[in-house]
């Protein structure tokens, strides 16, 4: 195991009175693809949207615990929230560009960053583009509307957008279930290049997707974390009995 | 039992057409008669030059250009102070908060507050306490703000017409979609800069919607500027915010009410009626048209 990103430690968390994560403790490693498997419901978005504490965005939550992010507790006080955002970046599940052009959504990042030259922001834009692998379908729309691409190719736009901002951990929140297979499969041939150089942390709903793109799986059901370990391990010989018949489509 | 079903049904059906055909008709009657009362009258000239011989002969062309005066300087306090309203309403506070409910109540009280009161708060305060206050502390006393004014006017207004801003804006804030917010967050943006470059921009369309339908408002409404503002006559066009100003709405009051002979007026009377109708229609038809936009885009 290489080197631990984050380390979450007895995280509780509650919407009002509802338990949805109890007392999960999870050690997930560097440039790795770790992924969160689960029934609907089970926690696993909500645990991601902890680590980078974009539920803070929803009233009447309680959360309680520890997640160290570089051995630094993210929920201590004096955390500066919107530069915790800058370093851990995310990517929803229903595609979301701005209604701006390709270009304006990629330097979007930077510029609230105060990036203003247009040199500078030009290099990033076309960097951030390679990396997302959507550089080649829309270098020559550079300055048409970004809702003009297809789902695909929108999803692989904000993945560039969020590395425009050169986080060291990216959160993935079911990026490919809107997406064709085809889609879904470049989407799952760039989180394997992305991860050479970023943490990656990727809730999803289709197996074979969290078997074929991680290194690491967590199982999840109604808020506890059941099982944790290699991929590998999970898939084919998991400690866990609910782990197996999850996997094996028993329910879930 | 089915016979009685019936009855109620086909007298419901019967009201209810009745009641269409009643408000297309006043609607049609009010139209019908100001267009054939002032379509002689209308004319380029009509709307270009000054009133004449006691306001029995002339144009209308210090009114329009008071009422314009008016509503713009209306629309430069209403709508970013509405929309500053709407965007703590929408994005700071929490929908149950007792502040936010206590602005919520106030401005749907606000919304129901007959004219005459703005009017007279608008004396009141801004004529007999801001104005005196002013006068006393920047003149020495000398009378100068302390009078109906265009601006005292445009500010009454502005407070008639700041729910509707307020109202708009909220909607248009409420369409532009949670997701898209997120996403400017998650990439390290404040929440300002979130609403200055994501949540605004998107609202662009309900902005202007409320914006024109306060200007619609403000055109037609007198009460609010009768006592802080208006004038009956002026051989000059006001040239500065400390200045009174004349105003279609009033001036078709002082025409019908205090004019020395009021049938050798009533053609102007009409005309300026069917100028100030066509200029709300128009106002209340683009609002209309770009909020239908923005309630397709919700879809």
């Amino acid at each position: 195991m290489k080197e631990v990103k984050i380390i979450t430690r007895d995280l509780t968390f509650h919407y009002g009175l509802k338990m949805a994560l109890n007392s999960i403790n999870l050690q997930i490693p560097e440039k790795e693809v770790t992924a969160f498997i689960g029934p609907s419901g089970c926690g696993k978005s909500t645990f991601l949207r902890c680590l980078n504490r974009m539920n803070d965005l929803i009233p009447n939550v309680h959360i309680s615990g520890e997640i160290l992010i570089d051995g630094l507790n993210i929920y201590q006080k004096k955390i500066d929230v919107v530069n915790l955002r800058k370093k851990i970046g995310m990517v929803f599940q229903k595609s979301n560009p701005f209604a701006k052009s390709v270009f304006d959504n990629i330097a979007y990042g930077p510029r609230i960053n105060g990036v203003n030259d247009k040199k500078k922001l030009t290099e990033i834009v076309e960097t951030s583009l390679k990396n997302a692998a959507i550089w080649d379908e829309v270098k020559d729309r550079m300055h048409d509307s970004a809702l003009g691409l297809s789902g695909g190719q929108q999803q692989r736009l904000c993945i560039a957008r969020t590395l425009a901002v050169e986080p060291e951990i990216i959160l993935m929140d079911e990026p490919a279930s809107a997406l064709d297979p085809i889609s879904t499969g470049k989407i799952e041939e760039l989180i394997f290049e992305l991860k050479k150089n970023y943490t990656i942390v990727i809730v999803t709903h289709n197996m074979q997707q969290a078997a074929r793109v991680s290194d690491h799986t967590a199982f999840f059901y109604l808020g506890e974390l059941i099982e944790y370990g290699k991929t590998r391990k999970i898939f084919t010989a998991p400690d866990i009995k609910q782990t197996e018949e999850y996997i094996t489509g028993r329910f879930g | 039992m089915r016979l009685k079903n019936k009855i109620i049904g086909g007298t419901i059906t019967t009201a209810a057409a009745l009641s269409v055909v009643l408000i297309i008709g006043i609607i049609a009657v009010i139209l019908i008669v100001t267009i054939i009362g002032g379509k002689d009258k209308l004319s380029w000239e009509f709307l270009t030059s000054f009133p004449e011989d006691g306001m029995m002969k002339g144009g209308i062309f210090p009114a329009i250009y008071g009422t314009a005066l008016l509503v713009i300087i209306m629309a430069i306090a209403a709508v970013p102070f509405g929309t500053i309203t709407a965007i703590y309403l929408t994005e700071y506070a929490h929908e149950k908060s007792w502040i936010a409910q206590v602005i919520r109540f106030a401005v749907r009280t606000l919304a129901t507050v007959p004219s005459i009161i703005f009017g007279l708060f608008g004396l009141g305060f801004f004529i007999k306490f801001v104005g005196v206050g002013m006068d006393n502390w920047f003149l020495g006393g000398q009378l100068k703000w302390a009078q109906p004014n265009l601006l005292w006017g445009s500010l009454t207004m502005a407070l008639l017409t700041l729910p509707v801003v307020i109202v708009s804006v909220e909607e248009a804030i409420r369409t532009v979609p949670k997701e898209l917010r997120e996403a400017s967050l998650a990439l390290g943006a404040t929440k300002w800069q979130t609403i200055k470059k994501v949540v605004l921009p998107g609202s662009i369309s309900g902005i202007m919607t409320g914006t024109i339908l306060a200007v619609g408002r403000g055109a037609g409404e007198v009460a609010p500027i009768l006592f802080t503002g208006a004038a009956y006559y002026l051989a000059t066009l006001p040239t500065s915010v400390s200045d009174q100003f004349m105003n279609l709405g009033y001036h078709i009051y002082v025409m019908s009410t205090q004019s020395s002979n009021v049938d050798q007026t009533l053609p102007i009377q009409f005309a300026t009626t069917l100028v100030l109708l066509m200029l709300t229609f128009t106002l209340n038809l683009t609002a209309v048209l770009i909020r239908s936009r923005l309630r397709r885009r919700m879809k």
